[in-house]
């Protein structure tokens, strides 16, 4: 516990904070603490946690990614006229059609920004416009409602009747999500690829030097990043089973927050999988506390901001020599 | 610890199989020779030392002997006792070459075992990583340094002295039989250094040569049994380190002769500038009172983590002490920042320039202003370029810094001329006190005569200087009295008249 | 001419005159591709869509030279405007006067500034990253505006802002000149008075700025005040605009402005820009709009091109860099 409290320190301090909001809330709402709540948070926040391990291996490369928000659009539609185009499709090829797409959209990022040594900041930024632009004048804006029936049918993996006889179940994308949590995990700890990663955002120079092959780098992060924002685009049609190009639009901000929050450090070399799921998550539990709370909808993202400003706050002033101070006096 | 460092007088080169050995070595760069027809040679563990000012090729024949620059047609290389032809970074590093950088080029965010095995996990096919067995090799290599070290700690958790160690066991681990070491002491304190030069030992008994790359060469020539000395491309020669000082060394990487004239004059009788009484940070010195007075260079030396800079810290009002009182020219100073302390007359050329001293990619004007902003700017509150340019070219001339243009960014300059500039910035604020934390780290040799003659020409102007190394010849020769700090206390002082630097260095380092 | 190039080049800030030859260009491509383009009306529409965008951009600059961001622009300008919207509607609405405007102003500028100061302090003191400090402070503002405003739209201000919105001084439409002023008052700012300065060199290197005696804390705190004063002009530019504030209004703006910034050439890592090539870097901007807008193509597609814009545009800087550093080996 102790080793673990100095590996991660901002993934325990993160996870202590959420221990205490859900105490909090457990005892302020009756229907905090039940299985449906979780369940309904786990399949709410699926996507953005899809997401956020996708911008993580970007984030600990020493990158950063605006773009896979809208990428997730691009796919979507991609995905819509690739399925008429073969007459239906199914899961498999879905998984294969969209993790695809994501995969060269990302592949276009790395290349612009290994090849011209443009800063991924300003390539993202770039590729943000160009393809939202592009996705907007092409669609017209024109939502897709028509999607094939595999996709859009609700796939339950869990199920079980509480004592209330209401029943609880855990769908498709929180599989997915867990399935995206492990391969990234397994990726960037016991992948060497993975470790290289880590050293070549903590110090690019050296990496260089130690003869890591740079292109592959940029190539495995933003491929990374661009599987992720095709399977969360898939997953995210089979939520709301419909495509609306300007839907996701914002959402990579807030991903963004949450990753960071997790512990993820921006220059790169350091974030871990699970700081990224407890950095959805504590935004998720506070919204949903807010709403069990009864307070305005309008007001959540309000609090939310306040808390996230206040968790940079502490998290910067050195709680590490805290630590130490703790560990000193024991 | 420094006195008990044991010369390795039995190494004889003759009669030693050589690591590597390299003839007519030549190099070109657009037109310009970076290295003329050099050779160079390094016996199987020998410690040896490659001198040489910047630019006299040190790191171009590096560059070449790893494999990162190719010679002009017509060099030899073998290592190991195999000709090359060719040597690629890779090539290098399998015959068992490696180089510690300055800056070491570690992983800070990665823990030391994985920094130690750093190179298991390289290769473009992703394999499984094992994190015992990385563990298993660091704790290996670690234990060829007798030294150890928790391997789940994140490096920079670390100081910079046990990172050095780190650098080390990761060059054992790809079974290096050469090392260079590039101005491996630069950072160390004096156990630090002990401590690295243990090791050095320890690997040149178990046959591993090391090269020590330097500009001071003062700590490793006590351990390395030849030294090749470069200038300007050019082989000066190949030289036993028995019987070599530091100023012969001087002469023979600048070629030069300086005279090394105590400088020392009386300044007693004069105004006293800067009293500190008592002066206490706890954890960083305590009871420090010292004098300094109008015209008067007082040198402050002592080793590394004595409490010098932190002691500079506070004068400079970026730190507050906990006790003791700071007066300039007999009025008590509280100062709440650096601001405070400028504004009072107490300027502080950092020991850092690179980070801290200068804003390295913006232009020598800039630099030049940014304590004095208030001064050129006019009336209507904006800088006015006439002020500024007028300012610019004063110092530019008064300082012999040479440049090409004001504009040019500041890290275009040499060492020498950089540290021109740091002085002349706080010179424009015309200041009444000037700390100089180690002036001429990273100058050459041949530059720093000339910023010791300009530090003389202040003094003469009746500036107040405080002039910190952990040279001790430095102070020795242009200090007027020196004082002594270890362990965040003054312990000595000094009249370099009366003293010997032989004497001065003991008590410092020993 | 080589020596008048480099003085035109330190003087103006590097890279205008290859944006002056991009606009020039794209002028010509458009007025060959249609008539429309080279006309007063065009030229007139051009010139009351660009400060909008030119204000907010001028907002996000000075963050950025100063190696931060501020992400927060938009919903800053939004709650500036909401500011100004409510004390309209709290003293007559449709009715009220001047004075209540120019009160509402002041109000919507002093709110704007405190939200960037507050972002400024954390920033400054906590020492937590602009990136994140102003992303929570737009949560934080988005949720606050929409809280307020149920998400609605609020209306019914004096005609004259119409005026001010819509009309001309001096035969230049008041948007224009509002944004001109911004951008001269940037520009001496950045480059003329010790702020500016210290924000120069707190983007190249902030320890160093601070050893060398710059309040550093300060010129962080002062960046991203002024950063929101900004915003909330251009909060009361849209007010005036549209009639109508809507928390949320002018999102798409947000990654345009930086894109601006980027084209522009100020530099990502901080320490180096100019206002004037970013002025020409929106005009250019502008003129691909209206002009793709003149040919049939929607908004949409002008923010495409803009961003294959920006991408084309470092990819010339890298070829012109690299042609320069091998004629450099060359020499």
């Amino acid at each position: 516990m102790r080793s673990f409290i100095r590996a991660y320190p901002t993934e325990a301090r993160l996870f202590a904070v959420l221990v205490a909001i859900c105490l909090f809330l457990s005892l302020a709402s009756d229907s905090f603490f039940t299985l449906g709540n979780f369940a309904s948070l786990l399949n709410n926040n699926s996507v953005n946690v899809i997401w956020a391990v996708g911008l993580l291996v970007v984030l600990i490369a020493g990158g950063i990614d605006i773009s896979f928000a809208v990428a997730a659009s691009v796919v979507q539609y991609l995905c819509v006229y690739a399925f008429e185009a073969i007459g239906g499709g199914g899961w498999v090829i879905g998984f294969l059609v969209a993790g695809g797409i994501g995969i060269t959209i990302g592949f276009i990022n790395a290349a612009l920004i290994h090849r011209f040594r443009i800063i991924s900041i300003v390539v993202t930024i770039a590729t943000y416009n160009a393809m939202f632009g592009l996705l907007m004048f092409i669609t017209s804006g024109r939502y897709l409602y028509n999607l094939p029936e595999w996709w859009t049918n609700r796939v339950t993996i869990f199920e079980t009747q509480t004592a209330q006889g209401t029943w609880v179940e855990l769908a498709l994308p929180v599989a997915v999500m867990a399935g995206a949590m492990a391969a990234t995990w397994f990726l960037i700890r016991h992948t060497t690829t993975g470790r290289q990663l880590f050293a070549f955002g903590d110090n690019p120079e050296g990496a260089r030097r130690a003869g890591i092959n740079i292109a592959l780098m940029q190539f495995v992060a933003f491929g990374w990043m661009g599987l992720m924002a095709g399977i969360g685009g898939l997953m995210q049609a089979h939520i709301v089973q419909e495509v609306v190009p300007n839907a996701l639009i914002g959402r990579e901000l807030d991903v963004l927050a949450a990753v960071v929050l997790g512990g993820a450090r921006l220059g790169g070399g350091r974030g871990s999988v699970l700081g990224c799921f407890l950095g959805v998550l504590l935004v998720a539990v506070t919204q949903n506390g807010l709403n069990l709370l009864g307070v305005s909808p309008f007001a959540f993202k309000m609090v939310v901001g306040v808390i996230i400003l206040s968790a940079i706050s502490m998290s910067n002033l050195k709680l590490a020599g805290l630590v130490k101070v703790m560990r000193g006096g024991r | 610890m420094g006195a008990m460092i044991q010369k390795d007088d039995g190494f004889d080169a003759a009669k030693s199989e050589p690591a590597i050995r390299f003839g007519h070595v030549s190099k070109v760069f657009g037109g310009v020779r970076a290295l003329d027809d050099v050779s160079f040679e390094v016996g199987r563990g020998e410690v040896h030392c490659l001198a040489g000012e910047n630019g006299s090729g040190k790191s171009t024949l590096i560059k070449i002997i790893t494999g990162v620059y190719r010679p002009e047609p017509g060099a030899e290389m073998e290592y190991f006792g195999k000709a090359e032809t060719s040597v690629t970074p890779n090539s290098a590093r399998g015959r068992g070459i490696a180089v510690i950088w300055q800056d070491l080029a570690l992983f800070p965010e990665m823990t030391v075992a994985e920094n130690i095995a750093f190179d298991t996990l390289l290769g473009i096919r992703p394999r499984l990583v094992s994190h015992k067995g990385m563990r298993d090799t660091a704790r290996a290599a670690l234990a060829k340094l007798g030294v150890d070290l928790d391997l789940e700690a994140r490096l920079n958790t670390l100081p910079i002295a046990q990172r050095q160690v780190v650098a080390i066991a990761r060059a054992l681990v790809s079974d290096a039989r050469l090392i260079f070491m590039d101005e491996p002491t630069a950072s160390l304190t004096q156990a630090e250094t002990d401590h690295l030069l243990a090791v050095v030992r320890t690997l040149s008994a178990a046959g591993v040569a090391v090269v020590f790359v330097s500009h001071r060469l003062a700590e490793v020539l006590e351990i390395s049994s030849r030294v090749t000395v470069l200038r300007d491309g050019r082989l000066v020669g190949v030289y036993q380190t028995q019987g070599m000082t530091q100023s012969r060394l001087t002469e023979l990487m600048t070629g030069k002769t300086f005279d090394t004239v105590v400088g020392a004059r009386d300044t007693a009788a004069n105004r006293k500038v800067l009293e500190i009484e008592n002066l206490t940070r706890r954890g960083e010195y305590e009871d420090v009172s010292l004098v300094v007075r109008a015209g008067e260079i007082l040198g402050l030396t002592g080793l590394i983590g004595a409490g010098r800079t932190e002691l500079c810290h506070t004068l400079f009002g970026m730190t507050r002490p906990d006790r003791g009182t700071i007066r300039l020219n007999g009025k008590v100073l509280t100062m709440n920042s650096n601001r405070d302390a400028v504004a009072a007359g107490i300027a502080y050329v950092s020991e850092d320039r690179l980070a801290l001293g200068l804003v390295q990619p913006q232009s020598i004007a800039d630099n030049l202003v940014i304590p004095v902003l208030d001064r050129i700017s006019g009336a209507d509150g904006l800088i006015s370029r006439r002020k500024k340019g007028d300012l610019v070219r004063k110092w530019l001339v008064d300082l012999a810094i040479k440049t090409g243009r004001p504009e040019d960014a500041v890290a275009t300059l040499s060492g020498g001329n950089q540290q021109r500039v740091a002085l002349a910035k706080w010179l424009a604020t015309e200041p009444k006190v000037l700390i100089l934390d180690s002036p001429t780290v990273g100058v050459d040799v041949g530059a720093r005569a000339g910023i010791y003659k300009i530090v003389r020409a202040l003094a003469d102007q009746g500036l107040a200087i405080l002039l910190i190394s952990d040279e001790v010849s430095e102070v020795h020769f242009n200090a007027d009295r020196i004082l002594h700090m270890a362990g965040g206390r003054m312990i000595g002082e000094y009249d370099p008249r009366r003293t010997t630097l032989h004497e001065l260095e003991e008590a410092v380092y020993a | 001419m080589r020596a008048l190039y480099a003085r035109l080049d330190k003087e103006l800030g590097t890279g205008v005159i290859g944006l002056v030859g991009f606009l020039l260009l794209v002028l010509v491509v458009f007025s060959l591709a249609t008539p429309q383009f080279l006309t007063v009306a065009n030229f007139g529409s051009m010139a009351f869509q660009l400060p909008e965008l030119g204000l907010l951009t001028l907002a996000m600059l000075m963050p950025i030279i100063s190696g931060g961001f501020n992400l927060a622009i938009i919903y800053t300008a939004n709650i500036s405007g909401l500011t100004l919207a409510w004390i309209l509607n709290q003293n007559g609405g449709v009715d009220a006067g001047m004075p209540v405007f120019l009160f509402g102003s002041a109000a919507a500028i002093a709110v704007g500034a405190l939200s960037g100061c507050v972002m400024g302090l954390v920033i400054a003191y906590v020492g937590a990253h602009p990136i994140l400090v102003s992303l929570a402070m737009m949560i934080f503002l988005r949720g606050l505006g929409e809280f307020l405003t149920r998400g609605g739209d609020i209306s019914g201000f004096p005609d004259f802002l119409h005026g001010i919105g819509h009309g001309f001084i001096l035969g230049i439409p008041v948007p224009l000149v509002i944004f001109l002023a911004a951008a001269l008052v940037w520009h001496v700012l950045l480059n003329r008075t010790r702020h500016g300065f210290s924000v120069f060199m707190i983007g190249s290197n902030i320890r160093a700025a601070h050893y060398s005696g710059i309040h550093t804390k300060r010129t962080l705190t002062l960046i991203y005040t002024l950063s929101g004063a900004m915003c909330a002009i251009a909060g009361i530019l849209m007010l005036t605009r549209f009639n109508s504030v809507r928390v949320g209004h002018g999102e798409a703006l947000l990654l345009v402005t930086v894109l601006a910034c980027f084209l522009g050439g100020i530099d990502p890592f901080g320490g180096f820009g100019r206002v004037v090539p970013v002025v020409l870097a929106l005009v250019i901007l502008q003129v691909l709009s209206s002009g793709l807008n003149l040919l049939g193509a929607n908004q949409h597609l002008s923010t495409a091109v803009w961003g294959l814009f920006l991408i084309a545009v470092m990819i010339l800087r890298w070829l012109a860099a690299t042609y320069r550093s091998s004629n450099r080996k060359r020499e």
